[in-house]
């Protein structure tokens, strides 16, 4: 029961890290911050309206496959994972 | 070959395909009518997802709103993408664990309640049918346009296709079927967008098209296009919000929380052989949802840019700068045709004005012109994605293919929702509370029957649609995220929600924004019921009733927890139950119980 437990807070763990980051990218830098980001220009748009239709796309999507991987990972470290074919 | 008959050609061949998939793959079993048996690849399925997830909104109206909404349009971009975050970290692999058919099935049994069930029954037939309604318009454009008619006849036929096409299939034909609808879609969408992006910014890529220079000088193609439309008194493209800064957070939040709760969706994670496919699936199905989502900036932008300089083809003020109307190009008047653009000569001149007249100093300025006010009377912006390769003056074969790819889009979204209807009528209620002695045959019936009738009500209501596709959606979404997605997320993290706590939470949210909308826009949508009188548009903090959701998702969490602290705790098994789903190991198939 002990193992299932830790298991499951680290899971929370990475869960909070990477939904901080999806908060980041697109909350913060897309809307809240983005006149202040969008000072920088990337050719000929700023930083903030770059983030809010583009980066923010992106960085949800690495989100979700460094999620898979970890996952898969910690599955194997507390042997919770599925039988393998 | 002229446009009409390249277009009859290419749509005729792609549904041919669809149908032929459909009765090759067709369900025979309840089994595989709900859940396409096991044996989906996660690539394979993600696809599918992607293409039961962009709808004839995502398609068809989103670049349109981001035409002419540019950076306020960010909402839907975000909104309609981060949400397959939360479900892949909060919901997917959890569901997939549990192993069951359907969403009010999971809440029924995480709160040891039928009452429960037939609430998330009744929330989520209220999200899905709100969904098609949306549908239904992107289909009535998307028809009026190919069969050359009034918005009207183009619905009405547009619906008798989708019955035919999903009360057939079911999830196994839907499945595959999606697969082909996907390549469809995405080949219609972006092949366009490249020729567009070649020809304005000389770059072929056009997420980077939207950060070049334009091909015939050294301004940035968003500085143009800032220009363009500032110089008639619109916004400027970069900078407009929608509503204001707050009303996009909850915009945005609205539409990610309500995509991890729209059960047409999550139903997709029950066909994955495995919890760890589970994962996967989600993050295939945004890569292939991503495609279509970072070209639409460019698609949006670049339609605005064109359409602009259609109609002012010179330096404001000077009067051959304005088209002639009997020189119009012929997307103008095949889109006339449909009703969904109109043109009236205010000041009699012959030419056309396009401007913003609601801004006053721009205003006087254009009556200096001898202009007598904006006579482009009606621009829907539903209409932008398919004109778009006709006034970039692209070959007919895009523009057929443009066609083919929006009707690919809607009817695979309309088959899906219809499905999670379906199955939550027949299954959840028939099946699971009232006649539990049902046989297959008549559930299927069931099944089919209440796809029936879904499209009948969807279509009435689709002739006199609340919003732009994009905005029913929009509704459909925060109705989702204020009754579903709660009551999953806490019966998966908080062991402590009880019966009483989820039925009070999910009434509560659905509740909430529902009152809210219906204030707004009419009762059931019918203008001019609402219901307290002349309340000032979006009172509630200038939150507007669209994105209104993540207010209710919010009451909904606070309601559950607080009657759950006051009430008797859940039972011993239903602990057990939620430990179990936390983790993988033991997955079996989805099974009947």
């Amino acid at each position: 029961m002990n193992k299932n437990t830790d298991y499951w807070k680290e899971n929370l763990r990475l869960v909070a890290i990477l939904l901080a980051i999806w908060f980041a990218v697109s909350f913060l830098f897309g809307i809240i911050l983005v006149d202040t980001l969008d000072a920088i220009r990337i050719g000929g748009v700023g930083l903030g309206f770059w983030f809010a239709q583009q980066g923010s796309i992106y960085t949800f999507l690495a989100l979700i496959f460094v999620y898979t991987k970890k996952m898969n990972d910690l599955d194997r470290k507390y042997d919770v994972h599925e039988d393998d074919d | 070959m002229d446009l009409q008959t390249i277009t009859y050609t290419f749509v005729g061949a792609t549904f041919a395909l669809y149908i032929g998939i459909a009765f090759w793959a067709r369900a025979s079993t309840t089994g595989e009518f709900y859940v396409a048996g096991k044996g989906i690849h996660p690539v394979a399925n993600g696809m599918a997802t992607a293409a039961d997830w962009m709808s004839a909104a995502s398609f068809i109206s989103m670049a349109g709103l981001i035409a002419f909404n540019g950076y306020g349009a960010s909402v839907f971009l975000m909104g309609w993408t981060g949400g397959y975050v939360l479900l892949a970290l909060l919901l997917a692999p959890y569901l997939r664990k549990f192993g069951k058919f359907t969403v009010p099935e999971f809440i029924g049994e995480r709160y040891y309640s039928r009452t429960a069930r037939i609430v998330a029954v009744v929330c989520l037939i209220l999200a899905s049918i709100t969904y098609v309604i949306g549908q239904m318009k992107g289909i009535g454009v998307a028809f009026s346009r190919f069969l050359e008619t009034d918005y009207d006849t183009g619905l009405y036929i547009g619906m008798g296709i989708v019955f035919i096409y999903s009360v057939l299939g079911g999830m196994k034909g839907i499945t595959y079927t999606q697969i082909a609808q996907y390549c469809v879609l995405i080949f219609a969408y972006t092949v366009p967008a490249i020729f567009i992006s070649l020809n304005i910014t000389g770059n072929p890529i056009p997420q980077l098209g939207i950060l070049s220079t334009m091909s015939d000088g050294n301004t940035y193609m968003m500085d143009k296009l800032n220009l363009v439309v500032s110089e008639l008194g619109f916004n400027e493209y970069t900078t407009q919000v929608l509503g204001s800064k707050l009303n996009m957070f909850a915009y945005t939040l609205t539409l990610m929380i309500g995509t991890a709760g729209l059960p047409h969706v999550i139903i997709r994670f029950f066909t994955v052989p495995k919890v760890k496919d589970a994962r996967a699936t989600a993050g295939w199905a945004l890569v292939f949802i991503a495609i279509l989502y970072t070209t639409a900036p460019a698609v949006g932008s670049m339609a605005r840019l064109n359409f602009m300089n259609t109609i002012q083809s010179g330096p404001v003020g000077e009067v051959t700068s304005n088209i002639k109307y009997e020189n119009r190009p012929q997307w103008f008047k095949n889109w006339e045709q449909t009703g969904l653009l109109k043109f009236e000569d205010k000041n009699g001149d012959g030419r056309i004005q396009y401007y913003n007249e609601k801004n006053k100093e721009f205003a006087a300025k254009a009556e200096s012109y001898g202009w007598k006010g904006n006579e482009m009377i009606k621009v829907d912006r539903d209409i932008m994605v398919l004109a778009n390769p006709e006034i970039a003056k692209l070959p007919n074969w895009v523009i057929a293919l443009v066609v083919a790819g929006g009707l690919a889009a809607a009817l695979s979204t309309a088959a899906g929702l219809l499905l999670a209807i379906a199955s939550s009528i027949s299954h959840d209620l028939l099946k699971g509370i009232f006649k539990p002695d049902i046989s297959e045959r008549e559930e299927l019936m069931a099944g089919r029957i209440a796809m029936a009738g879904a499209i009948a009500l969807a279509g009435y209501f689709g002739l006199h649609p609340p919003d732009f596709a994009a905005g029913t959606v929009a509704i459909a979404f925060g109705l989702a995220a204020s009754s579903i997605f709660p009551a999953l997320m806490m019966g998966i993290f908080n062991k402590n929600v009880n019966r009483t706590g989820a039925i009070a939470g999910m009434v509560t949210g659905i509740g909430i924004t529902m009152l809210y909308v219906f204030q707004h826009k009419g009762i059931m949508f019918i203008p001019d019921t609402s219901f307290l009188g002349g309340m000032s548009p979006n009172w509630f903090f200038g939150i507007s009733p669209n994105a209104f959701g993540c207010v209710g998702a919010l009451a909904n969490f606070a309601v559950a927890i607080g009657v759950s602290k006051m009430t008797e705790a859940p039972p011993e098994h239903i602990q057990h139950l939620v430990e179990d789903i936390r983790i993988p190991a033991g997955a079996g198939a989805a099974s009947e119980h």
